[in-house]
Order: structure tokens, then C-alpha cells, then sequence
């Protein structure tokens, strides 16, 4: 049986956390010198939160769907950062010219898209926090946490579960060439429609809403609204603790096909010696 | 001598309108070899078709959880037009300022654009069109889906055609030389091209009353909505496909077709002096300050 290449290269675990904080670097540190940056990506899921909270107001909604829409508003910023910093950044590398460089180095290709995972979380949580503050603060939510821990939890597994999925797709954007763009720009208004961003993800109907909860942000949103809500819970498509469940299943299936992918990507890039080059 | 001066001077005015209409041309055929040659046709009328519909099905969720599926109701032709129209200012203001970051950024070929003998601004005008086209599919297919599968209370046999050609036209290029005044600024800046088009299409999407009444709006941000060509435009189309419902709402009730055709014109047109001399401006400052072939990460 062939092993992955990445079992090739020589494994240090100093090296292997080293490349880790390397890549987390300037997503972390990076992304907040530009201050622009950091505005457009408050502002910009805001103009679409307020948009959406106006149109329930003009329907007559009950406050808690603005509350939906808030924290809606906040996970866009997690799955746009999926979907261009983790997903398509692969392919960003190589047109840029560094892939070539990532494959020939000495440390592990895991340890790079964990970095670009970890650096992308930590950048993103800052500023979907700030969309939930000023979100909260205009449209006057009220929220009903009713246990701090659990919602930690359940945050926390969603990121894992979701940034395992971007790591996977990283590699599976980078063997689509130039239509990873394309699939990127395409998989946003579809995922906002099937993971309930904006509405109740129950509201979809059984089997729609159960083919969605391979979107870790479907249940994960689910669950987190049942838990900050105090109508939350009669909103719920499962149970908090099964969705729970599912998602760390998820994790473990999205983590293991990142590094398989990686590996075959990898062997591949070396075998036809064709998957660095930038094709326009 | 006289006649020599005018007949030099009619010649120039011929050369620009040749140069003009033949920047237009090809760069509509590049724009639409670019969009669409990354994939097979079926791929790219699927591509084409479900991000729009998927924009407009979350409205309809929203919509029909709250009301219980009453989409009988003016307030759901409201919306639902709105949205479906409004995929043209995604697409054709959008698609002119994209093309200065796509030559610039992706391609490369920004400088070697500005320095051949074409018409800068036809020549962006004309990579528009290619989002155009998609954006008419876009539109045609929304409309029919909420026709067929949503009770959309549209009677084609009652369509005021002469005034929705008219309004679309109109507000086709009003996009247009919005998209110009986009393109200007993107040219200037290096490093927020990004945000540049999807902030002021967000922006638009929230005071134009595209998806919900002004009046919704808090009443200091009325005036905002007031002042966009957009919010006549999507008001006449409305008025023009489905009449009685669009005029329900009281916000711009008091006036008639003709002036609201009138404001439309003459915002319109102030949008478009403005656009024109910001993109001048903007391009002049960009090649006095190098800027051109400035990519991001320089």
C-alpha cells in the first residue's frame, strides 16, 4: 500500500508547531494592521444583517428572528473566511507562486492549513464578535444564555468541525484550477439559503434540513440559538446534544479527508509536476 | 479655412466614435469569452442561475415562515420583485468595476490596456456586458420561478410594456455609469478593491427599498433612499409589472409613473455628469501616481 508523501517528510514536533504558528501568524497578527480590512469586514455582513432585520420588521416578525439574523450575520464572517481564506487559499498560493515553495519546504502541509485555520479562527471570532456587539446593540436583541459553558462547547466544535471541512476543501479547490474561484463565489447564497442563516434551519423541512447538517454551520447555528435564545429551544430542529454528536463526527470524517486529500494532492504535484503551475 | 477646421474637427468626433464604439465591441466579446469560458455551457447556466435564486429563496423562506405562506399578499410582490431586479446592479455595476481588478490583479494586462488606442471608458462599459446578459438570465429565471411555483401575481397580458423598457433601459445605464464612477475609484486604491463594489451594492440593497418599504427605515435614513436613482427605477419596474400592488405602499404612492420616470431621468443624469467626471479625475490621478499596474500585494 502506498503511504501518503506527507509520511515521507521528515516528522519533528517542534518543526511541525513552528510551521503552525508561522502560517497563524499573519492571518493573526497581519490581518489587523489593516485597519480597512478589519472595517469592510465588520460593515459589510452589517449592511446584510440590517437589510434582512428590516425586511422581518416590514413582515411583522417576532423580535427573536432579528436575534436569528444577528448571529446569522456573524457566522457569514466564518464561512466567507472558509470559503477565500481557507478553501480557495491554496490556489491563491499558487498563483501567487508560494505553493511550490509550501511542497518543497521540509514541514508538513497539515501543519500549514492548521495554521491558516487557527490564525483564520482567531481573526474571524474578533470580528463576528463585533458584528453580534453592534448588531445587538442596534437592533436591540435580547439574549438568554443559558449555560456559558455549554455554548463554548458547542462553538468551539463548530469551528473544529467547519475549518476541518475548509481544510478539506482546500486541497479539492486547488485540483478544480481556475474553477475554484467560480465554485467559491457560487457556494455562498446557496449555503446562506440551506444552513438557515437567516431563518430557523427546522423551517426547511425535515429531509432538506437533515441533507443540510453536513454544513457544520447548519447544526452548529441550531444549536447555539437554542442555547442564546430564550425561545430558542421551540425553534430547534434536533435535540442540542445530538447535533452535538453529529458535528464531532463531522470533525473527526472532515479532518481525516483534509489530510488524505492533502496527500494525494501532494502526490500528485509531484508525480506530473504540473499542479504548481499557474494556468490563468 | 473655416471649412478645413470643421471638416478636421467632424473627422476627430468620427475617429472617437469609431474608437468608441470599437472598444465597446471588443471588450464586450472578451468580457463574455472571460465569464464564460472556464466551463462547459451547462455548467455555467446552472452557475448562472443558482446563486440569484438561492438570493431570492431566502427571502421566500423568510417570507413564508412569518406569514404563514400567504404569498397572495402586495407586500411578497414587493420584495420579490425588488430582490429580482436588483441582481442587475450585482451584475452591471458590479461588472464594470470589476474589470479594472480583474486586468489588474488576475490578468495583468491593465497597463497594456491603458496604453493601446481605445476609449477607456467604453472599453470598461463594455466588459459589463457580459454580466448583463447573465443577469437578464438571472432575472427571467427568478421571475418565472416565483410565476410558477410562488403565486407571484404577475399577468403578463397586463404588463405595461413601453414603461418597463423604458425604466430598464434607463436604469441599465444608469448602473452602467455607476459601475464607471466604481471602476474610477477602484483604480485609485490598491488596497480595498474588494470591498469597493459589494460595499456600495450592500449599501444600495439597504436604502433603496429594494427588498422592504422606505418607511421601514429609521425616518434620518430616509433621506439616503430618497436621493438613489435606484429606488425610482425599482419602484417603476414594480409599477409597470404588477400596477395597483406596487402603488399599495404609501411611501412613493403620491407620485405618478411620469414623475417618477422624470426623477429617475434627472438623477439619472446627475449620476452620470458625476460619474464621468470622477472617473476622469480618478483615472488621471492614477496614472499620474503610478498607479495603473499597482496590484495588491505590491
Amino acid at each position: 500500500m502506498e503511504r501518503p508523501a506527507d509520511f515521507a517528510r521528515p516528522y519533528s514536533p517542534r518543526l511541525f508547531f513552528q510551521t503552525v504558528i508561522a502560517r497563524a501568524y499573519p492571518r493573526i497578527i497581519g490581518t489587523q494592521r489593516e485597519k480597512s480590512w478589519l472595517f469592510f469586514d465588520v460593515f459589510l455582513p452589517m449592511l446584510a444583517v440590517s437589510a434582512y432585520v428590516f425586511v422581518y420588521r416590514a413582515i411583522g416578525a417576532p423580535e427573536t428572528y432579528i436575534g436569528f439574523v444577528v448571529m446569522g450575520g456573524a457566522m457569514t464572517a466564518f464561512w466567507m473566511n472558509i470559503l477565500w481564506s481557507m478553501s480557495s487559499q491554496l490556489y491563491w498560493e499558487k498563483e501567487q507562486g508560494n505553493l511550490a515553495l509550501y511542497i518543497i519546504a521540509p514541514n508538513s502541509l497539515m501543519a500549514i492549513l492548521l495554521g491558516m485555520a487557527f490564525g483564520g479562527l482567531v481573526a474571524t471570532t474578533l470580528r463576528a464578535f463585533a458584528i453580534v456587539l453592534f448588531g445587538s446593540l442596534l437592533f436591540k436583541v435580547q439574549f438568554a444564555v443559558t449555560s456559558f459553558l455549554a455554548l463554548f462547547g458547542t462553538f468551539t466544535l463548530t469551528m473544529v468541525a467547519l475549518y476541518g471541512m475548509g481544510m478539506m476543501f482546500s486541497s479539492l479547490f486547488l485540483l478544480l484550477n481556475r474553477e475554484a474561484w467560480h465554485l467559491a463565489n457560487l457556494a455562498q447564497e446557496p449555503i446562506y439559503l440551506l444552513s438557515g442563516f437567516y431563518f430557523p434551519l427546522r423551517s426547511l423541512g425535515f429531509w432538506v434540513a437533515a441533507s443540510s447538517s453536513l454544513i457544520p454551520l447548519a447544526l452548529g447555528m441550531d444549536a447555539m440559538r437554542q442555547l442564546v435564545f430564550l425561545e430558542g429551544p421551540s425553534f430547534g430542529f434536533l435535540n442540542v446534544g445530538i447535533e452535538l454528536a453529529i458535528l464531532g463526527a463531522l470533525s473527526v470524517i472532515f479532518l481525516i479527508g483534509a489530510r488524505y486529500l492533502l496527500a494525494y494532492m501532494e502526490r500528485l504535484a509531484i508525480r506530473e509536476g504540473r499542479l504548481t503551475d499557474s494556468r490563468r | 479655412m473655416q471649412a478645413e477646421t470643421s471638416m478636421a474637427h467632424q473627422n476627430g468626433a468620427t475617429r472617437n466614435l469609431r474608437a468608441m464604439g470599437r472598444s465597446f465591441l471588443t471588450a464586450a466579446w472578451l468580457g463574455w469569452q472571460i465569464e464564460s469560458n472556464w466551463t462547459d455551457p451547462f455548467l455555467f447556466a446552472i452557475y448562472s442561475v443558482v446563486k440569484p435564486v438561492s438570493g431570492a429563496a431566502i427571502l421566500v423562506v423568510m417570507y413564508g415562515i412569518i406569514s404563514g405562506g400567504d404569498f397572495d399578499s402586495p407586500l411578497f410582490a414587493y420584495i420579490f420583485l425588488g430582490n429580482a431586479f436588483y441582481i442587475y446592479v450585482g451584475s452591471v455595476m458590479t461588472g464594470v468595476s470589476w474589470a479594472v481588478l480583474d486586468d489588474r490583479e488576475h490578468y495583468k494586462t491593465l497597463k497594456y490596456i491603458f496604453i493601446a488606442p481605445i476609449h477607456a471608458p467604453s472599453y470598461l462599459m463594455g466588459r459589463g456586458v457580459a454580466r448583463f446578459l447573465t443577469g437578464t438570465i438571472s432575472v427571467i429565471v427568478t421571475i418565472a420561478a416565483g410565476m410558477l411555483f410562488l403565486n407571484l401575481q404577475l399577468d403578463l397580458r397586463a404588463v405595461d410594456w413601453p414603461l418597463f423598457f423604458a425604466a430598464l433601459g434607463m436604469g441599465v445605464i444608469m448602473l452602467a455609469n455607476l459601475g464607471l464612477l466604481l471602476a474610477g475609484v477602484t483604480l485609485t486604491i490598491a488596497n480595498h478593491v474588494w470591498f469597493v463594489g459589494d460595499t456600495v451594492a450592500g449599501a444600495l440593497y439597504l436604502f433603496s427599498g429594494a427588498i422592504f418599504p422606505l418607511d421601514v427605515l429609521p425616518v434620518w435614513l430616509r433621506p439616503l433612499g430618497f436621493a438613489m436613482p435606484l429606488t425610482y427605477w425599482l419602484e417603476l419596474l414594480r409599477r409597470s409589472l404588477v400596477g395597483d400592488v406596487a402603488q399599495a405602499f404609501p411611501t412613493l404612492a403620491g407620485l405618478s409613473n411620469a414623475q417618477l420616470f422624470a426623477i429617475l431621468i434627472g438623477l439619472s443624469l446627475l449620476f452620470g455628469i458625476l460619474a464621468f467626471a470622477i472617473y476622469r479625475w480618478c483615472e488621471h490621478a492614477a496614472r499620474e501616481r503610478g498607479l495603473i499596474d499597482m496590484v495588491t500585494n505590491y
